[in-house]
C-alpha cells in the first residue's frame, strides 16, 4: 500500500518529558486519518513536528516515498502539507477573498490583481460545497464559516495532505455535520486528511483508520470500521496500575451549595458555554465534574465563584441565594476557591509567601486594624501555615512566591485555602504541573476536607484523579452534565464514552 | 556585608547611583563636544550642583525639588497600582490654577488660613482632573495613557482661558500674584538665606512618607499593589479593582494638583502663563519616580537629585555655556538616570551569578 505520508520512528524531548517516543504515522492517499489520545498525548507535538515547528530528535519523514527534510513551515508547504489551527488564523477586517490569498498573493506592477483569484475561489468554493461568498469580512461570518475559510486556504494553496487540529471544539452540531461532509468530501477528491481529536463519536462517522497515543508512545493503529468506541476508549486512556488513595467510607451530609439550571455566555463563540447545568454538592462528600479540557468547566468554575456573570439559573449557598453576590462575599461566606491558573488567579508572584497566604483575609480583623496591616500576625499566621502544611521555600515567610516551585506554591494555596475554614472548597485541576509528592499531597487535604465534613468540589481532566478520589462523579461535556457515574463501579472506558460525547444520560 | 551587598534597598540604590554615573559620564561629553576648554570648569560645577551656591543653592534645590516630589508622586503612586500617569502635568497646572484662583478671588478668607485652603483646594482639583482618565480605565478600560494625554492638553488650554478670565494681569499676560496666600517660610528663608524655599518642602515630603505608609503598611496599600503586580489575582481575592483603579489615579492626580499649588503660592515670582506649553514640571515627574523605583522615599531623593542638577546647570552659566547645551546636558543626566530599572536588573542577575558560581 502507498502511503502519501509517513513518519517513522519520531522521537520529540522537550527538557525533562519525552513527548513523542518513537512515534509512527502512516497516511494513506485519500484516507482520513484519525489520531486520537489525551491531552498531553502528543498529538500537537508530532503534528507540529510534521509542519516543521519542531525538529525531532530521531526518526524520518517522507512524502509520497521520497524522503522529506521539512525545517520550517515553508518546507512544509512546499510538500503541500496544510493545517487548520484550532484557533483560526484570519484577519478579521479582512475580506474572505483577501485573506485566502494572504501570503500568495498576484501582482502586477506592485498592484494587487484580485480577478483570477477570485475566479479560482468561486471555483473550489463550488467544487467542494464550501457556499463561500469571497467579499464577506471575516468579522461578519460565523464560526463555522471562518473554518470553511481556512479550509478553502489550504485548496488555495493545492495542498494534498491537510491537518484538522480539534476542527470540531468550536463548532455547533450542525456545524459539525457539515464539517464532517466536507471532509469526506475532500478525501474522496483524493486528498489526504490527517484528523486530530479526542472525540471517538467523530471518529467513527468520517475516519479511515486511526492511530492512538498515549503519554508519547505509539499504541497502535487500527481500522475504524472494524473497532468499537469502547475498544478505541481503552486504547486512548490506558489500564494503568492506579495510585490508590486512602480512603474511608462517608456519608454525605445536608446540601451545601445548588446550582439550578445554570447558563453562563462564551466569550469566544455564539455557544454556550455552559448550558442549563444543575447539581448539588453535599457535605461529606467529594463531588468530580470530570471532563475534557475546554467543555465548559472553567467558566462553571467563574459562575460559582463569581468570577464571571451568569446569564441566568441560580445558586443556592447554605440556603441562601448567592447568584448575584461578590467574590468577597462568596469568599467571606464560606467558599474556597483553588483556581485553576495559579499563577494569573492564585498568587501574587511579586508578593511574598507572607502577604500571599492573607491574600483573602488580609481584610480581618486579626490582620488590620484601622486599615493598618499587623505584620506581626500575618508574619506569624504565615509561619504556623508554613509548618503544618510543610511549604518549603528558600526564605521561609519573606520568599518571593515567583522563586518557589510549582508544587510549593499549590502548597500556599492549599494551605490558604483551608485555612479559611470553608464550607465548600472548589480545586479546579489541582495536581496540574506537580510531581507525584505533591499530587499525593494534595489528594489527601481534599480527603481530609471531606472527612472534616466540608463539601468538595473537585474538578479535574485526569481520569486517575477522577476514579481514586471522588465520591461521585458528573462528567460534561460541551458546556452540559451528560453522565453521573459512581467511581466504585463505572469503568474508565464507560467515563471517556461520556467523557468524549459517544454516550449521554439524563441527570436527575 | 554579603548580606548587605544582596538586600533589596542596596541593590536598588546602588542601580540608581550606577545609573547616575552613567548620566554624568554622558553629559560629560556633550560639554566636551560643544566647549572643550570649559568642559572640566561646567562639569564640576554641574557635580557640585546645588553646594555651589553655597546655602542660597541649597534652599534652591529644595524649593525647585517640591513641586518634582509631588508630580514623582503622582507618577509613582499610579505605577505601583500598573497605571501609567502621564497626565500629572495637566494635573498639575489645574491644581496651579485652583490655588491661584482661591488666593486671589476667595477674599473672605482670613490671610492667616487662606494659603492652606488653597493649597487644599489645588489637591482636590489635580484628584478631580485625574477622575476622568481613572474613570475610563476602571470602567471602559480605556487606555489610560490615551485618556491623560488628552486631559494634559484640555487642562491646558482651560486654564489659559480661566486664567484670562478670571485672574489675567492683561499688562504680563499672566495670572496676578496672589500677595495673600504666601506659603509661609517658617525660618527657612532666614537659613537659606536668599532662596526661595519655605514650607512646601515640607509638606511634600510629609505627603511622600504618608505615601509611603499607605503602599507599605495599610489593608489600602496592600490591595493596590495587588491590583498592580496582578490584576486577576486581586479579582480572584475579592478585591473591588476597578474602585482602586479609579482612586488611585485620583490620589496621583490630587499629588500632582497639590504641587502646582506648592509652585505657584511659594511667593517666587512664579506666574501661570498665557502660553500653549504643557507644564514641564508633570514631565518630570516621570524620570523622578523612575529614578526613585516608585517608592515614595526613594522620590524624595530622586526630585532632590534633579533639582540639584537643575540647580548646578543655572550656575554653569558662569562658564559661557548656553543654556541649550545646559539643559542637554541635564535632560541626558535625567534621561540615563531613568535607567535605574535596567540596571537593577543586571545588578541582581550579577550577584545571583556569584552566589551560583560559589
Amino acid at each position: 500500500m502507498e502511503y502519501v505520508i509517513e513518519m517513522l520512528n519520531i522521537t520529540k524531548e522537550f527538557p525533562g518529558i519525552i513527548a513523542n517516543d518513537d512515534i509512527t504515522l502512516q497516511v494513506r492517499k485519500g484516507e482520513i486519518h484519525a489520531l486520537l489520545g489525551e491531552n498531553g498525548a502528543g498529538k500537537s507535538t508530532l503534528m507540529s513536528v510534521l509542519f516543521g515547528l519542531y525538529k525531532a530528535e530521531k526518526g524520518t519523514i517522507k512524502v509520497n516515498g521520497q524522503v522529506a527534510k521539512i525545517h520550517n513551515p515553508n518546507d512544509a508547504k512546499k510538500y503541500g502539507i496544510g493545517m487548520v489551527h484550532q484557533h483560526f488564523k484570519l484577519v478579521h477586517n479582512f475580506t474572505v477573498l483577501e485573506n485566502v490569498v494572504l501570503g500568495v498573493e498576484t501582482v502586477e506592477n506592485g498592484f494587487l490583481k484580485l480577478k483570477d483569484a477570485r475566479e479560482r475561489v468561486e471555483k473550489i468554493s463550488k467544487q467542494y460545497n464550501l457556499f463561500i461568498d469571497p467579499d464577506a469580512l471575516i468579522s461578519d461570518i460565523s464560526v463555522g464559516m471562518e473554518q470553511r475559510v481556512e479550509i478553502l486556504k489550504m485548496l488555495y494553496r493545492e495542498n494534498e495532505i491537510l491537518i484538522f487540529d480539534e476542527p470540531t471544539a468550536v463548532l455547533t452540531p450542525q456545524e459539525i455535520d457539515e464539517l464532517m461532509k466536507i471532509m469526506k468530501n475532500l478525501a474522496s477528491e483524493g486528498k489526504s486528511i490527517i484528523f486530530i481529536t479526542h472525540k471517538l463519536n467523530e471518529i467513527k462517522q468520517v475516519a479511515d483508520r486511526v492511530t492512538v497515543l498515549r503519554k508519547g508512545k505509539y499504541i497502535a493503529t487500527v481500522d475504524v470500521a472494524t473497532t468499537s468506541k469502547e475498544e478505541m476508549s481503552e486504547m486512548m486512556v490506558g489500564r494503568k496500575v492506579l495510585f490508590e488513595v486512602e480512603k474511608g467510607e462517608q456519608k454525605p451530609g445536608e446540601v451545601i451549595l445548588e446550582v439550578k439550571n445554570l447558563v453562563v455566555k462564551s466569550k469566544h463563540s455564539h455557544k454556550n458555554a455552559v448550558n442549563n447545568v444543575s447539581f448539588k454538592v453535599r457535605r461529606g462528600e467529594i463531588l468530580c465534574i470530570a471532563g475534557i479540557e475546554g467543555n465548559g468547566q472553567t467558566d462553571l468554575v467563574y459562575a460559582l465563584t463569581g468570577l464571571t456573570p451568569i446569564e441566568s439559573g441560580s445558586l443556592l449557598f447554605k440556603g441562601s441565594d448567592i447568584t448575584r453576590s461578590t467574590i468577597r462575599h462568596r469568599s467571606v461566606s464560606g467558599i474556597s476557591h483553588i483556581p485553576e491558573d495559579r499563577h494569573k488567579h492564585g498568587l501574587v508572584l511579586d508578593y511574598n509567601l507572607a502577604e500571599n497566604l492573607v491574600l483573602q483575609s488580609y481584610f480581618q480583623k486579626d490582620y488590620q486594624n484601622n486599615g493598618f496591616l499587623k505584620f506581626d500576625a500575618i508574619y506569624k499566621h504565615a509561619s504556623d501555615l508554613i509548618k503544618q502544611f510543610d511549604i518549603r521555600s528558600g526564605e521561609g515567610v519573606n520568599s518571593k512566591t515567583r522563586s518557589m516551585s510549582g508544587g510549593n506554591q499549590q502548597k500556599a494555596i492549599v494551605a490558604r485555602e483551608i485555612d479559611k475554614n470553608p464550607d465548600l472548597l472548589i480545586a479546579v485541576q489541582p495536581t496540574r504541573g506537580l510531581d507525584v509528592g505533591a499530587i499525593e499531597y494534595i489528594h489527601k487535604k481534599l480527603v481530609e476536607q471531606r472527612d472534616a465534613g466540608k463539601a468538595v468540589l473537585l474538578i479535574s481532566l485526569e481520569m486517575i484523579e477522577v476514579m481514586n478520589v471522588s465520591d461521585r462523579i458528573l462528567v460534561m461535556y460541551e458546556g452540559e452534565l451528560v453522565g453521573q457515574a459512581d467511581p466504585k463501579v463505572v469503568s474508565q472506558q464507560e467515563l471517556g464514552l461520556f467523557m468524549s460525547g459517544s454516550k449521554r444520560e439524563v441527570i436527575e | 556585608m554579603n548580606k548587605l551587598l544582596k538586600s533589596k534597598g542596596f541593590q536598588n540604590a546602588s542601580a540608581s547611583i550606577l545609573s547616575i554615573i552613567f548620566g554624568f559620564a554622558f553629559g560629560f561629553i556633550v560639554l566636551l563636544i560643544s566647549n572643550p576648554a570649559n568642559a572640566v570648569g561646567g562639569f564640576l560645577t554641574i557635580l557640585s550642583g546645588g553646594f555651589t551656591g553655597g546655602m542660597k543653592g541649597l534652599g534652591q534645590t529644595l524649593y525647585l525639588a517640591t513641586p518634582i516630589i509631588m508630580t514623582g508622586l503622582s507618577v509613582g503612586f499610579a505605577f505601583k497600582t500598573g497605571l501609567f500617569n502621564i497626565g500629572a502635568s495637566g494635573q498639575f497646572i489645574v491644581g496651579a490654577f485652583t490655588a491661584v484662583f482661591i488666593a486671589v478671588r476667595a477674599t473672605f478668607i482670613p490671610t492667616e488660613i487662606l494659603w492652606l485652603v488653597a493649597l487644599i483646594g489645588a489637591f482636590v482639583a489635580g484628584g478631580l482632573w485625574a477622575l476622568v482618565p481613572g474613570f475610563l480605565k476602571a470602567y471602559r478600560n480605556v487606555n489610560e495613557v490615551i485618556a491623560s494625554i488628552m486631559m494634559n492638553y484640555i487642562g491646558m488650554y482651560l486654564v489659559n482661558f480661566m486664567v484670562v478670565q478670571t485672574v489675567f494681569d492683561a499688562a504680563r499676560n499672566q495670572s496676578m500674584t496672589p500677595t495673600r496666600a504666601i506659603i509661609p517660610k517658617v525660618g527657612l528663608d532666614t537659613l537659606f538665606n536668599g532662596s526661595n524655599v519655605n514650607l512646601g518642602i515640607i509638606i511634600a515630603i510629609l505627603v511622600a512618607i504618608i505615601a509611603y505608609i499607605v503602599l507599605e503598611k495599610t489593608t489600602f496599600g496592600y490591595e493596590l499593589k495587588a491590583c498592580g503586580y496582578n490584576r486577576s489575582a486581586s479579582q480572584y481575592a475579592g478585591m473591588n479593582s476597578k474602585r482602586n483603579i479609579l482612586l488611585s489615579m485620583v490620589i496621583a492626580g490630587a499629588f500632582a494638583g497639590l504641587g502646582g499649588g506648592l509652585l505657584y503660592l511659594a511667593g517666587s515670582g512664579k506666574h501661570i502663563q498665557v502660553v500653549d506649553i504643557l507644564a514641564a514640571e508633570g514631565f518630570n515627574g516621570i524620570p523622578v519616580a523612575l529614578l526613585g523605583l516608585s517608592n515614595p522615599i526613594g522620590i524624595i531623593f530622586a526630585a532632590i537629585f534633579v533639582a540639584y542638577i537643575n540647580v548646578g546647570g543655572f550656575y554653569m552659566q558662569l562658564y559661557k555655556f548656553v543654556p541649550e547645551v545646559i539643559s542637554i546636558m541635564v535632560a541626558a543626566i535625567i534621561y540615563l538616570s531613568a535607567f535605574s530599572l535596567f540596571f537593577r536588573e543586571q545588578i541582581s542577575a550579577f550577584f545571583k551569578k556569584r552566589t551560583e558560581g560559589k
